[in-house]
């Protein structure tokens, strides 16, 4: 009895230690908020990617922690950013914020729902439901075109002020500041449930779900909770995305938006939060650059990337971003630190 | 309704010739190959080049798309297919989608982004009237060569060497490596020939499916319909799906074009709830 306790404690204490900020991650958001004031030109792009990063960071969670191979997390993003740009036209809710919680709401009942399609079968049949799904709502807001705009795109949305105070403005200021706080709650919300119980129960279960059922971690149950939360996050950064844009297009469901998404958060590594977020930096002006360059063939370098990344191996990618990340803190013993700061970074699978 | 049942065959018939080499290396490594439909591409452009623009006739253009499309395929198998085996599926559809990427690009950079047509021979256009049914000539060409494909693929599976081989190293590679079979050289021609097939497809569908540098993306889906609803153990499973998938596609989009494709991928899903290892699948665990 006793020494359950102190396993108890022990589970406890590990966990508080985890999830105490380090002066790493503060400089990280302090960074990110003087943004506002370091780059006031680049908000346009700056938006963009705190979307991406949210949207990153919400398949991270089924992806780095539970294990999920989804290539339909578009469905998520590309129904709340419908209903929150159709919310928002026909004037039903004008407040941004109840409109995104809405919208977040929305996603996760869909996420809830589909997750119990997933639960199902082996990593290809994930992709073709999580896919499958995804696809079938972008033929259905492509049917309903008087409703949803159709090819065209859904025009004429008008978002409110924020809290009926500050107002979108053409250069993204208010755009930037709204995505960037947004960003940073879910960001907290998923840090929190990384960080808890419920979280390292989902890296076991992603280790080995026939032992983590052993233990008692009831498995679908847990895959089908993650799954929801994951949808709802991924429903809110398709909600900004049609907020600070006021527009919303088919190409929100399409196959290259998961895809790209995947490659976001190769580039960051899988498995830690911040991977999404520093794979959407690296993207955006990866694909900002290229863009430049190329206009018109960037996909090219951007599938070049992702063939070197798996060739090279993404554990020795994410090895190097590590070693940085140790060598920037610190602390010594870098390559000791790597396992322990990655975590689930290690091959998944096999 | 006999022509769309005919169209709907001749349809299913071409997704097969596509989607096989697909299944059987899915089958065999356990392999997701996303990039499947760059091959089909090759071989259509290939063909493209060749009658379109070198005069090559339309009869000698099919085997050579062939030819090329199995050289191309056996070639990226040894030289970046081969590192990517053992990894987990997640780096696999990485590496996958990152070829297919790279191959619509490329094929944009080369060939433009508008659409393609081959030029097929005169004595293939126009249709043949059976019994009051109104036959295309290109379509029963096709469902001719494929269906002889058909028969030959699953005589050289049944019956050769070579397939009772593959056979083997499907059904358990570690039992097979220690027979002594060289599973990676039985792979490695697996995959020229199926991505040979593909791109025969490819070669013969630019004409019913188009040809454009989207084509591997547009196409994805519906080589992985016919793969997981087939199941991977057997080239029946997945011949009966690509069939049912081209009927149920062009009576969808005969009867109603409002729903699109929505039919398809309701009908998949349903299929995967239902069976997750294929409609077609030996009930062995896997």
């Amino acid at each position: 009895m006793s020494a359950m306790v102190a396993a108890t404690d022990d589970v406890a204490a590990f966990l508080a230690r985890r999830a105490r900020w380090s002066p790493l991650e503060i400089a990280f958001w302090v960074f990110a908020f003087a943004t506002i004031w370091l780059f006031p030109g680049k908000h346009l792009i700056l938006t963009e990617t705190a979307i991406l990063a949210l949207f990153a960071l919400s398949l991270d969670l089924i992806l780095g922690y539970a294990g999920i191979i989804s290539l339909g997390q578009a469905a998520f993003f590309g129904l709340a950013g419908y209903f929150s740009g159709l919310v928002a036209k026909y004037g039903i809710i004008d407040e941004p914020v109840i409109a995104l919680l809405l919208s977040g709401l929305v996603a996760a009942a869909l996420g809830f729902v589909t997750s119990f399609l997933v639960l199902r079968g082996s990593d290809l049949t994930r992709l073709m439901v999580t896919l499958g799904v995804a696809l079938m709502l972008g033929e259905l807001a492509n049917r309903y075109s008087n409703l949803t705009g159709g090819a065209d795109g859904l025009q004429g949305v008008i978002v409110g002020p924020i809290f009926g105070m500050f107002r979108f403005d053409m250069f993204g200021h208010t755009g930037y500041v709204y995505c960037l706080v947004v960003l940073f709650i879910c960001f907290l919300i998923a840090r929190r449930i990384v960080y808890s119980p419920f979280g390292l129960s989902l890296r076991s279960l992603k280790g080995n779900p026939l032992r983590a059922s052993a233990i008692g971690i009831p498995v679908n149950r847990r895959l089908v909770a993650v799954y929801t939360a994951s949808a709802g996050i991924a429903g809110i950064a398709g909600a900004l995305l049609t907020q600070t844009t006021a527009f919303c297009s088919l190409d929100v469901f399409s196959l290259e938006r998961s895809a790209d998404l995947l490659l976001v958060l190769i580039i960051g590594g899988t498995g830690y939060l911040y991977g999404g977020l520093i794979g959407a930096v690296i993207y955006k002006f990866l694909q900002d650059w290229l863009a430049s360059l190329t206009p018109q063939y960037w996909q090219f370098w951007i599938g070049l990337v992702l063939v070197v990344i798996v060739l090279v191996g993404r554990e020795r990618v994410n090895g190097w971003v590590a070693a940085v990340r140790g060598s920037i803190s610190r602390r010594g013993g870098r390559f000791v630190r790597r396992p322990a700061a990655l975590g689930g970074a290690a091959p998944d699978g096999k | 309704m006999l022509t769309i049942l005919f169209d709907g065959v001749a349809y299913g018939m071409l997704l097969f010739v596509l989607a096989c080499g697909l299944s059987v290396t899915l089958g065999l490594m356990n392999f997701i190959n996303l990039a499947h439909g760059a091959f089909a591409m090759a071989g259509g452009y290939c063909t493209v080049i060749l009658v379109n623009r070198m005069g090559v006739p339309f009869a000698l253009g099919l085997p050579i798309a062939f030819l090329v499309t199995a050289a191309l395929g056996g070639l990226l198998e040894r030289t970046l297919y081969v590192h990517v085996y053992g990894r987990s599926h997640l780096d696999q559809v990485l590496f996958t989608i990152g070829l297919v990427f790279m191959s619509v690009a490329a094929v944009d950079y080369v060939m433009g982004s508008s659409q393609q047509f081959v030029l097929i021979p005169e004595a293939l256009q126009g249709q043949f009237i059976v019994f009051g049914i109104g036959m295309s000539k290109y379509r029963l060409l096709i469902i001719l060569i494929c269906g002889l494909l058909t028969v030959a693929l699953q005589l050289i599976i049944a019956k050769t060497r070579f397939g009772s081989r593959l056979r083997a190293a499907v059904d358990d590679q570690r039992v097979a490596r220690g027979l002594g079979i060289n599973v990676g050289a039985v792979f490695a021609v697996t995959f020229a020939f199926g991505s040979g097939l593909a791109g025969l497809g490819g070669a013969l569908g630019a004409e019913i499916l188009g040809l454009d540098p989207t084509f591997p993306l547009k196409y994805l889906i519906y080589f992985l319909i016919v793969v997981t609803v087939g199941g991977t153990s057997s080239i029946t499973g997945p011949f009966l799906a690509s069939i049912l998938l081209g009927v149920a596609d062009v009576a969808g989009k005969y009867y109603a074009p409002k729903l699109g494709a929505f039919v398809i991928y309701t009908i998949m899903i349903v299929v995967l709830i239902w069976r997750p290892q294929g409609l077609f699948a030996r009930s062995a665990a896997r």
